[in-house]
């Protein structure tokens, strides 16, 4: 059975799943900078409060396939696998993506707040900023009323920290946590097994890839860093570039 | 027996529950048949219709893709020889640069998939300088991004899937593009809306020129 993300070119005429292999987005790099082994275990207790199977009986079945850039793209054959997969604990449920999504949800909450807060920013860029504040707060009220809808436990807000220097450097990282955000969702969007929950994810990732591009072009930089196709990001590698941001409890 | 609660209240919008696989594809269908006349279709219906679900489900789906990236291509073509300001004609440059990406990516996907790639249709747009054209170019933009929104929930190969998603976050992106270019808000709504097909099918018809 073909492969039809390993025959996707970009205009260069590279396939993308290469392309995106290859790892060429600063993006990327960030991520892998800032990468550390401890992100899993931080993230580890939010994604416990989970309940154990919330995929729900979608229509798409079959998610073997990772979908993270970093692991050299498809390992073969999802496309045709049709069968349902036998064993629930194999892959990733819905809620564990949910909660997953209202983790960064949190931080995102959590760094516009205290953006707000800060009194950096005036005009139209704080109305911008206000603007993104109000979309990720309806974000993480509709994720969170979703998991509990499917029986699950939301995951816990983290106690964040943010590096809120000059406006550059706020508007930087805001930039950073949303083509992140963009990328997560992305990352997620063909595990997910319920079309409601697809369908949700979807209308949350493309405003999420709106804020990334508005913020980007904001900073001077390209607002499609990665051309013709986004790369999506797993999320050991999305929690790894988050940890930063999360404030371990020291016991 | 699939029948799940509509995830969220506030997410009415992008829900495709109820709609099964066949009648999507159907209503999809019918509203091509409109749009280019029903003997264009005949083969599509029997053809869809009889393998609900797999490959040739979701080459329905990406032809339809397909003619929303010709119709963006082509509109960003036309756009270039208008007398734009450096920085739009440069704007319109990249993002008909990846419409342009869009269309061979479905091309192949589609061959690969041992279907046959839709034609490209005859257009013509009303654009006939810079305000003109950044005024429909938000339109098509955001529809694009509502049109992959709501066909993405009945791809079936999960491949297919992640390479639509790939793509509707950069039609999302440029979305937020022309919008700062008009001084419009980037991301005006929370969630974006789901188009289903035939709405979209009939946003575009004015475009296509039979």
């Amino acid at each position: 059975m073909l492969e039809p993300r390993t025959n996707l070119p970009n205009r260069d005429g590279e396939p993308a799943m290469e392309q995106l292999a290859r790892d060429p987005s600063s993006r990327k790099r960030f991520l892998s900078a800032v990468g550390g082994a401890g992100a899993a275990t931080v993230f580890a207790g939010l994604l416990a409060a989970c309940g154990q199977n919330g995929g729900g009986e979608g229509e798409r079945v079959g998610d073997t396939g990772s979908v993270g850039a970093g692991s050299g793209g498809p390992t073969g054959g999802a496309a045709a696998t049709r069968q349902k997969n036998p064993d629930p604990k194999m892959g990733t449920s819905d809620l564990e993506i949910l909660n997953y999504a209202l983790s960064l949800e949190y931080l995102e909450n959590a760094f516009y707040a205290r953006v707000l807060e800060s009194d950096l920013f005036t005009g139209s860029d704080l109305e911008m900023i206000k603007g993104f504040a109000q979309n990720e707060r309806e974000h993480l009220e509709a994720i969170k009323a979703t998991v509990q809808k499917m029986g699950g436990e939301p995951a816990a807000e983290p106690k964040t920290k943010f590096p809120l220097g000059k406006p550059t450097s706020v508007l930087t990282l805001a930039a950073t946590l949303e083509n992140a955000g963009a990328a997560a969702y992305l990352g997620q969007a063909n595990r997910i097994r319920s079309k409601e929950v697809l369908a949700a994810a979807l209308s949350i990732h493309t405003v999420e890839a709106r804020h990334a591009a508005a913020l980007n072009a904001l900073l001077g930089l390209a607002p499609e860093p990665e051309g013709a196709f986004a790369v999506p990001a797993p999320m050991e590698e999305v929690l790894a570039s988050v940890q930063q941001f999360i404030v371990t409890p020291t016991p | 027996m699939h029948h799940t609660t509509p995830a969220v209240p506030t997410l009415s919008a992008t829900e495709v529950h109820g709609v099964t696989r066949s009648a999507f594809i159907l209503r999809g269908t019918l509203a091509v048949a409109g749009l280019y006349g029903a003997g264009a279709v005949g083969p599509f219906v029997s053809r869809s219709l009889a393998q609900d679900g797999g490959a040739n489900g979701d080459v329905e789906i990406l032809n339809f893709a397909l003619t929303l990236e010709y119709l963006e291509a082509e509109f960003y073509r036309r756009a270039l020889d208008l007398d734009l300001s450096a920085e739009v004609k440069a704007l319109a440059g990249t993002l008909g640069a990846h419409e342009a990406a869009h269309v061979s990516a479905l091309t192949e996907t589609i061959e690969a998939l041992d279907g046959t790639p839709a034609k490209e249709p005859k257009f013509s747009f009303p654009i006939k300088d810079e305000a003109s054209f950044l005024e429909l170019a938000q339109t098509l933009e955001d529809t694009g991004v509502s049109a992959y929104n709501g066909a993405a929930p009945a791809i079936s190969s999960p491949e297919v899937l992640a390479a639509a998603g790939s793509i509707v976050q950069i039609e999302a992106r440029h979305a937020a593009d022309i919008r700062r270019a008009r001084g419009e808000p980037q991301a005006p709504e929370p969630f974006d809306k789901a188009l289903e097909m035939p709405d979209v099918l009939k946003a575009v018809k004015p475009f296509v020129r039979a």
